[in-house]
């Protein structure tokens, strides 16, 4: 059994201009130690999926689907329960976070305040595990008694880790943790959550627009179009070589620095996002897809299996690698 | 308008310092702390360099909007003069991009308001219509009529950023300064952005200083990089001369830690520095790598990196490099001068 489970997913967000299906229909699997990517652009999802693993959706949304920690559905499962996973199973670095700490509280208070509430500790205990906690995300203990205006970017969003690290997860969501961080702090902070990831054996869920970010720290990649999954593998195999034209796209956006085939080429893709509250038929991508086929624009491909390393992509094109008789099911 | 030619700068900083009063309890910030930089018509020159370096100030120095503590700016050869007047004439020529998020669009104002601002500024009334359309469609959002009447939030990220340059085009300038046009595009719309300010350079000549601290950016499009440390230019040369064989090890580390940079990243520790309290001998040296590893020491420039300044890069388009001990390794001679 995997550590986190997510079957057929769906959130959907009522609002005055009508229904915004902000996710439609994600499955996946994350085992226990491993790290995961999820990649998209702008709009796409990436948030909201994260949100509905703890049941933190706002009450205008509506889901189905199941979301298993631990064999157990957040979904469905109980209050009291739901409060003891997110003390203790997942915790969650909220996306821009590091700008939402309290301004007049000192930073050694704001994370000692979970600690405070869940256990028993006594006030020299808790003092401590906030000193250690500080130490572990490399900032002096005595910083505890800093305001957050005291501390630059990076350190803010070391401070969040810290807060994420206090009851000692078993899965650690991060939500663009380094988006707005220049290349040398990013590098700190990456630097900073793998190690702590492979010391004590967290698992990671780690989003970001950012697909070489991402294939950089995590062993296996999702790339997410308009609330689905569509294309999941590992890290290198996603990154290097996509099956779907988006993570293709994706991929190819990224300068690499030294290969003369991206100098003075960047690379985009045209088009606008998708409205999620207008979608286009069949595959929600062709519009934008340069290498769309006739039927493209009827089939809604689902993720189907995409080669060796358990790859899925969602694509109505097959790759003669792929290895799959799966068409046929497809337009039955 | 004058026949782009190489040698003759269309801006440039000479010698230019800006300090800032102290803020509580600290010295003086030297956020620039001597730079010349020019840029040639039709080039594109990336600024890079790790947040609080000074590249924002820089940049808003080269615009007029920040008055150097000494050094000056010069457009066309002449320097700047700080009258409001000249400095209205000087940004029809010159404008400024700034990146959406940061607020340049009013959520009130329709897109045609947005890009017409800039000409009514001006007062250039006549052909408004046409050439805000122009602009747009300049800018890449054609057909420029179907969005005179939508509002920044009826837009996407990479629309709002074309509003923004469409808005910069509309006067005519040839030259453009734009602090982090991308930074919080995703990839893809990112790549679509800078395809197009290559191709404004390319069918309109114009010339752009692209700040950033992103070195992909500069591969992407900029002929040459200025690399900026605490409030200096510490290497600067054309674009695949820096980012494929750097020799300041301050560049050196920044390309390591790029997610897919071969070899092991150098991750500088500690916070990006104080220009309150900038060190002594080169800026660089509590931070350098080659100088802990004693690699300084072995080419017998370790006093010079404790001790001695490097002075200030010269300007122009040569490979330039800041270091005692790339001029020890390169040019022996060089470095044996006091
Ligand atoms: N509370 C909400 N009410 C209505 N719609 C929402 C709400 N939150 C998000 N949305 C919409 O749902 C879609 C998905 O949003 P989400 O924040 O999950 O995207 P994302 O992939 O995280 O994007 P980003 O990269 O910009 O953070 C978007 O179209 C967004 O506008
Ligand atoms: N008006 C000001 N008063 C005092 N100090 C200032 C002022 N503006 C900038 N500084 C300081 O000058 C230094 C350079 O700032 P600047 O904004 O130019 O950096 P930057 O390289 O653009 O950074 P970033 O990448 O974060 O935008 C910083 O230490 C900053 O705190
Ligand atoms: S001058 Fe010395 S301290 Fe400075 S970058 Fe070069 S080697 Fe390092
Ligand atoms: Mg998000
Ligand atoms: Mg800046």
């Amino acid at each position: 059994m995997a550590l986190l489970e997510v079957e057929d997913l769906t959130v959907t967000y009522r609002t005055a201009g009508g229904d915004v299906p902000a996710v439609r229909g994600v499955s996946f699997a994350l085992e226990a130690s491993q790290k995961l990517g999820l990649a998209g652009e702008s709009g796409c999802g990436k948030s909201t999926m994260a949100l509905a693993l703890l049941r933190l959706l706002p009450g205008t949304a509506r889901f189905t689907g199941e979301i298993r920690f631990n064999g157990e559905d957040i979904l469905t499962m109980p209050w009291g329960r739901l409060r003891a996973v997110r003390w203790a199973g997942a915790s969650i670095v909220f996306q821009g976070a590091m700008h939402s700490l309290n301004a007049v509280q000192r930073i050694g208070a704001q994370i000692a305040e979970p600690i405070r509430l869940h256990s028993k500790a006594t006030d020299a205990e808790v003092r401590r595990k906030t000193g250690e906690l500080l130490e572990q995300v490399g900032l002096p203990a005595r910083r505890a008694d800093a305001y957050p205006h005291e501390l630059s970017g990076g350190q803010r969003q070391r401070v969040m880790i810290a807060m994420a690290l206090a009851c000692d997860p078993q899965l650690i969501v991060a939500d663009e943790p380094t988006t707005a961080l220049d290349v040398m702090i990013q590098a700190q902070i990456l630097t900073l959550i793998e190690s702590l990831v492979a010391e004590q054996g967290i698992s990671l869920l780690m989003i970001s627009h950012d697909l070489s970010v991402l294939a950089d720290t995590c062993d296996r990649l999702a790339v997410m179009y308009a609330g689905r999954i569509v294309e999941e593998g590992p890290a290198a195999a996603v990154f290097g070589a996509a099956r779907h034209p988006y993570g293709e796209a994706l991929a190819a956006a990224f300068p690499r620095i030294g290969d003369p085939a991206s100098r003075r080429r960047p690379q985009g893709l045209a088009g606008d996002p998708p409205d999620p509250a207008d979608l286009p038929s069949g595959c929600a991508f062709h519009p934008r897809c340069a290498v769309r086929l006739e039927h493209c624009d009827a089939v809604d491909p689902s993720l189907w299996p995409a080669g060796a390393g358990e790859r899925r992509g969602a694509r109505v094109r097959v790759l003669p690698d792929e290895g799959l008789s799966l068409v046929a099911k497809e337009s039955a | 308008m004058s026949e782009p030619t190489r040698s003759a700068p269309i801006l440039a900083a000479e010698d230019v310092h800006v300090e800032f009063e102290a803020r509580r309890g600290g010295g003086r910030a030297r956020a620039v702390d001597g730079v010349n930089l020019d840029i040639a018509p039709g080039e594109i020159v990336a600024l890079v360099g790790e947040s609080g370096c000074g590249k924002t100030t820089l940049a808003r120095t080269l615009l007029g909007l920040e008055k150097p503590t000494s050094g000056r700016v010069l457009h066309r050869g002449t320097p700047l003069a700080y009258t409001s007047k000249a400095l209205k004439a000087f940004r029809r020529d010159v404008q400024l991009v700034l990146q959406d998020p940061s607020g340049s669009l009013n959520p009130r104002h329709t897109v045609y308001d947005a890009v017409a601002e800039g000409l009514r500024i001006h007062g250039d009334v006549p052909n408004e219509r046409e050439r805000v359309a122009d602009a747009l469609s300049r800018a890449g959002l054609r057909p420029p009529e179907r969005f005179f009447l939508r509002f920044p939030h009826e837009l996407s990220g990479g629309q709002r950023q074309r509003v923004v340059i469409a808005g910069a085009l509309v006067l005519d300038p040839n030259v453009i300064v734009a602090d982090e046009p991308v930074a919080s595009l995703d990839a893809s719309v990112r790549g679509e952005i800078l395809a197009l300010m290559l191709r404004l350079r390319d069918e309109l000549g114009l010339a752009a200083l692209v700040v950033t601290h992103d070195l992909g950016l500069a591969w992407n499009i900029a002929d040459r990089v200025a690399v900026m440390y605490l409030g200096r230019i510490v290497e600067t040369g054309p674009v695949e001369k820096i980012l494929t064989a750097p020799e300041h090890p301050y560049t050196q580390a920044l390309l390591s830690v790029l997610p897919d940079a071969p070899g092991s990243p150098v991750v500088l520790q500690g916070e990006p520095p104080d220009p309150t309290r900038i060190p002594s001998g080169c800026r660089f040296h509590l931070r350098c790598p080659v100088l802990a590893s004693g690699a300084a020491a072995a080419a017998g420039v370790d006093g010079a990196c404790r001790g001695a300044d490097l002075g200030v890069l010269a300007g122009g388009t040569a490979t330039q490099v800041a270091c005692h001990y790339a001029l020890a390794v390169t040019d022996p001679a060089a470095a044996a001068r006091p």
